[in-house]
């Protein structure tokens, strides 16, 4: 047929431009990919069944942690507080591992251990509100409020343990507290106990975020604040709670770590609020907030974890780590501006394309909250 | 038509579009040496747009500049600044952390040998200014400790000192004294006198009158007359100005209003920056529902303030929120939306839209509560509502998921009044629905409401355009500083409208 010819022509054209839309849209995959390759050429034990699970049980500490820094980010914000409530979280549970004295009945108290991760879990969601509450009632930016947190909070991890590392926190038989080191030792069908928690944050928070209200409201007050207000949000509430749930998450994450090493340090999680906006971002979302999801994140996370893994098997420096680090999170950055370009635009500046090319192409955009990796 | 003085910069069919809207449809216009061209229109006729594009904020979809008798193109304000193009805006751009003298010279600071600021020499210049606009502001204050006239004069102050040689001034007497508006006429008389062009654009029609050399009218994006000073009045100008309009429709009748359903009772709202001023001044208005009134006012009149206030947004200094009888001053938004009463913001962009959501979740945003079953939300139930939505106020769009970016103005419009729909109120408040769509959206989205009154529904929507009052309304309220100052019914004329606003007072 004398017309099959353009029409492929047309096509062939089309498919290279999707190529490229494609690579920038699956940006985090194809790290990923690449990462994985470039390791497992360099070491042949990268890519055994035993690494990638070592591995994953590193990734999910920092997983878990940008899981929660997501829900803030969503929302417009920032949680700079989060390495630091993961290292007070640590030393709760230890301290509460040590036994609580109570002197006016003379006697120590050694809670179980799902109190222990209960109360440590607590901890960190109290932390999380203080942040909120600042941030929503008392107007203090995000980072200034959470920047202060960060101090105040590893202030007291230090203040509680003189600056001391909790030791030996496995519990003993007779006093019934045993089955802490349980959560970063064990394995749940060859999974790492870590690994099985993000999964189940995972999966929790990709459920509240897409499937209840509150999931929506986050996207919503965190696309325009102002809309959402006036659509009936409870745009300070909302505020609050995310915070709340980042404190939590660092809280877990807190407990795991201390759990692995089966000792609780104060300087534990130093610098790590850092590595979670960083899997964050990777991952896809805006910081400007509304844009965003777990399964980016979760990427993003395990292209970090995975990299800095990879860097320390082949022998590579510390120094030149932190380098690939950084390159890789600039990088990222990068990507995200050019993907979100023409996207966010200001007031009264409608979109640059004509409105009946950009109908027509919009089933090609996938959907804000899943518009991820 | 003969005119004297050559063209120093000439529009030739500029072209502008927004998007789907056709702000400028093929004007052609010119500005002559030392006089002062006045363009007359109706908001949103494309008078900022135009001006927008001669001093280089904006570039046209087509079309062509010339400047003495070269084509150019300026490629931002700095570039047309430097050609000799200034403009004074309509909202004000100072920086209010920064002192006069500062904003004054914003950007082209006069330095000394050593590269320092020489801010001796500035405070010399706005001394100057500020002598030649007869104000005594001192060039240390800081512009935030000024009042609004005072920061407008340091705005015309700050485009009089870079000695252009044409001067745009969007509405710059707004928030000016008799006074000062008899002051700024005195050197806009000097200026011209010494060669100096002057655009000028104001909605107070009268005062404009006083120093317009030559009128152009904007009609929808058209010139559609323009004349010399000696021969035109008041009469000619808003004849021109309002024309034949596009029909908007009429009042639904074949029923009778119900109850009285929204009672603002003596509200007064205090102005943020300003607590001992008020926007809204004990303000009273009632509405029935199935009735439709429309609040026409210019911008500052307080439209704004008065339905934000109403919709819970902000808090009111005084007086008393009724719906269905209740007092709903204390309420938050949400709880007003639950018990009826929605709001469709002005800035939709702004205020409306969620940018970063897909059309649908945009539609379902303010009624999220009626979809959850258990703790999850029915996704099934959601893309009813949507589709629902859709349907309703006929959005065009090929389906929920779609960018709310890939919408004309129109039909985002559609989106968030779709929204506050999807609650099902008994009032509904629209703050300037017809802002930046274009005219058949209008006609659909008054059409919308028209048939909502008819089923009941308590409409109450701003408008700072006349030819929207005389559309849909039942009764027309004008309103000014706060006040309410006439009401009509819906057979009074745009010219009694205007004159009840203080525009025209017309003979």
């Amino acid at each position: 047929m004398s017309t099959s010819k353009p029409t492929r022509l047309v096509s062939l054209f089309n498919d290279g431009f999707d190529i490229r839309a494609t690579l920038l849209r699956g940006r985090a995959w194809f790290a990923l990919i690449i990462i994985i390759i470039v390791f497992s050429v360099l070491s042949p034990n990268y890519l055994s069944l035993n690494n990638i699970l070592q591995m994953s049980a590193h990734v999910a500490v920092f997983a878990i942690l940008s899981m929660g820094m997501l829900m803030v980010i969503l929302n417009g914000g920032i949680d700079l507080s989060v390495g630091s409530t993961l290292g007070f979280a640590g030393i709760i549970a230890g301290s509460l591992m040590q036994g609580v004295d109570i002197p006016a009945l003379g006697i120590k108290l050694f809670p179980a251990v799902w109190v222990v991760v209960l109360i440590a879990v607590a901890c960190g969601a109290g932390i999380g509100f203080i942040n909120g509450v600042l941030i929503s009632r008392f107007r203090v930016a995000p980072f200034v409020a959470t920047l202060g947190m960060l101090y105040v909070v590893r202030g007291a991890a230090l203040l509680i343990t003189g600056g001391l590392t909790f030791p030996k926190l496995q519990g003993s038989a007779d006093l019934g507290n045993t089955g802490f080191n349980w959560l970063g030792f064990n394995r749940v069908f060859g999974v790492p106990v870590g690994v099985v928690i993000m999964l189940v944050i995972a999966i929790l928070l990709s459920v509240l975020l897409n499937r209840t209200v509150f999931g929506r409201w986050i996207y919503a007050s965190g696309g325009n604040n102002r809309a959402a207000e006036l659509s009936g949000i409870p745009v300070k509430k909302v505020q609050i709670r995310v915070y709340v749930i980042s404190g939590m998450c660092a809280a877990i994450a807190g407990v795991i770590i201390a759990s692995e090493l089966t000792s609780a340090s104060p300087v534990a999680g130093e610098t790590f609020e850092l590595t979670a906006i960083a899997a964050v971002v990777i991952g896809g979302a805006s910081l400007a907030g509304g844009i965003g999801a777990i399964r980016g994140t979760l990427l993003g996370a395990f292209v970090i974890g995975f990299l800095s893994d990879g860097l320390v098997i082949i022998g590579v420096s510390e120094y030149w780590q932190m380098i690939f680090k950084g390159g890789v999170i600039v990088l990222a950055v990068m990507l995200n501006a050019i993907h979100y370009r023409g996207r966010k635009r200001g007031p009264d500046s409608p979109p640059p394309t004509a409105s009946f090319a950009a109908v027509s192409s919009a089933p090609a955009e996938p959907r804000a909250e899943k518009n991820v990796a | 038509m003969v005119m004297q003085g050559e063209v120093l910069l000439s529009a030739r069919s500029v072209v502008k579009r927004y998007g789907g809207v056709h702000a400028l449809k093929g004007v052609n216009f010119e500005v002559h040496r030392g006089a002062v061209t006045t363009l007359f229109g109706e908001n949103g006729a494309g008078k900022s747009t135009l001006m927008k594009i001669l001093s280089g904020v904006e570039v046209p979809t087509s079309g062509q500049l010339i400047l003495d008798g070269q084509p150019v193109e300026f490629t931002s304000t700095v570039d047309a600044r430097e050609k000799g193009i200034s403009i004074i805006h309509q909202e004000l751009s100072l920086a209010p952390n920064l002192s006069v003298r500062d904003n004054i010279f914003m950007g082209r600071e006069i330095t000394t040998n050593r590269g320092t600021v020489d801010y001796a020499a500035e405070e010399k210049a706005v001394r100057a200014l500020m002598e030649g606009l007869e104000e005594n502001i001192s060039p240390k204050t800081l512009v935030s400790e000024l009042r609004l006239g005072q920061q407008q004069i340091v705005e015309i102050a700050r485009a009089l000192s870079v000695n252009s040689r044409i001067l745009i001034m969007d509405e710059p007497t707004s928030a000016l004294s008799a006074n000062e508006v008899e002051v700024l006429f005195r050197v806009i008389h000097d200026l011209t006198a010494s060669g100096v062009s002057i655009v000028y654009i104001s909605h107070h029609l009268e005062e404009a009158l006083q120093i317009t050399d030559f009128a152009v009218v904007l009609r929808d994006g058209e010139i559609v007359a323009q004349d010399e000073a000696a021969n035109i009045d008041l009469v000619w100008i808003v004849s021109n100005m309002v024309g034949r309009n596009f029909d908007l429709g009429t009042p639904p009748t074949g029923y009778e209003f119900g109850e009285t359903v929204l009672q603002v009772k003596q509200v007064s709202v205090a102005d943020p920056a300003n607590p001992d001023r008020y926007l809204v001044n004990n303000l009273t208005l009632d509405i029935r529902a199935g009735e439709i009134v429309c609040v026409y006012g210019l911008m500052g009149a307080g439209r704004t303030e008065l339905l934000e206030a109403v919709a819970g947004r902000g808090s009111i200094a005084s007086g008393e929120v009724l719906l269905n009888g209740m007092d709903v001053a204390k309420l938050s938004i949400a709880q007003r939306i639950e018990r009826g009463l929605g709001l469709v913001p002005e800035d939709r962009q702004r205020d409306g839209l969620v940018q970063t959501m897909t059309v649908g979740h945009n539609l379902s945003l303010a009624s999220l509560q009626s979809l959850v079953k258990g703790v999850l939300m029915s996704s099934t139930s959601e893309s009813r509502l949507v589709d629902n939505q859709i349907a309703k106020v006929h959005v065009k769009t090929n389906g929920g998921g779609a960018a709310i970016g890939s919408l004309s103005g129109g039909n985002q419009q559609k989106v968030v009044i779709g929204k506050m729909l999807a609650t099902n109120p008994t009032v509904i408040l629209l703050d300037e629905p017809s802002r930046g769509i274009d005219v058949g959206a209008k006609a659909e989205v008054f059409g919308l409401l028209s048939s909502l009154a008819s089923q009941g529904v308590a409409v109450l929507y701003s408008t700072s355009e006349v030819g929207e009052c005389l559309s849909i309304a039942h009764r027309i309220v004008v309103m000014n500083k706060g006040r309410i100052l006439a009401s009509f019914g819906p057979n009074v004329t745009k010219e009694q409208i205007m004159s009840a606003s203080g525009e025209a007072v017309l003979a």
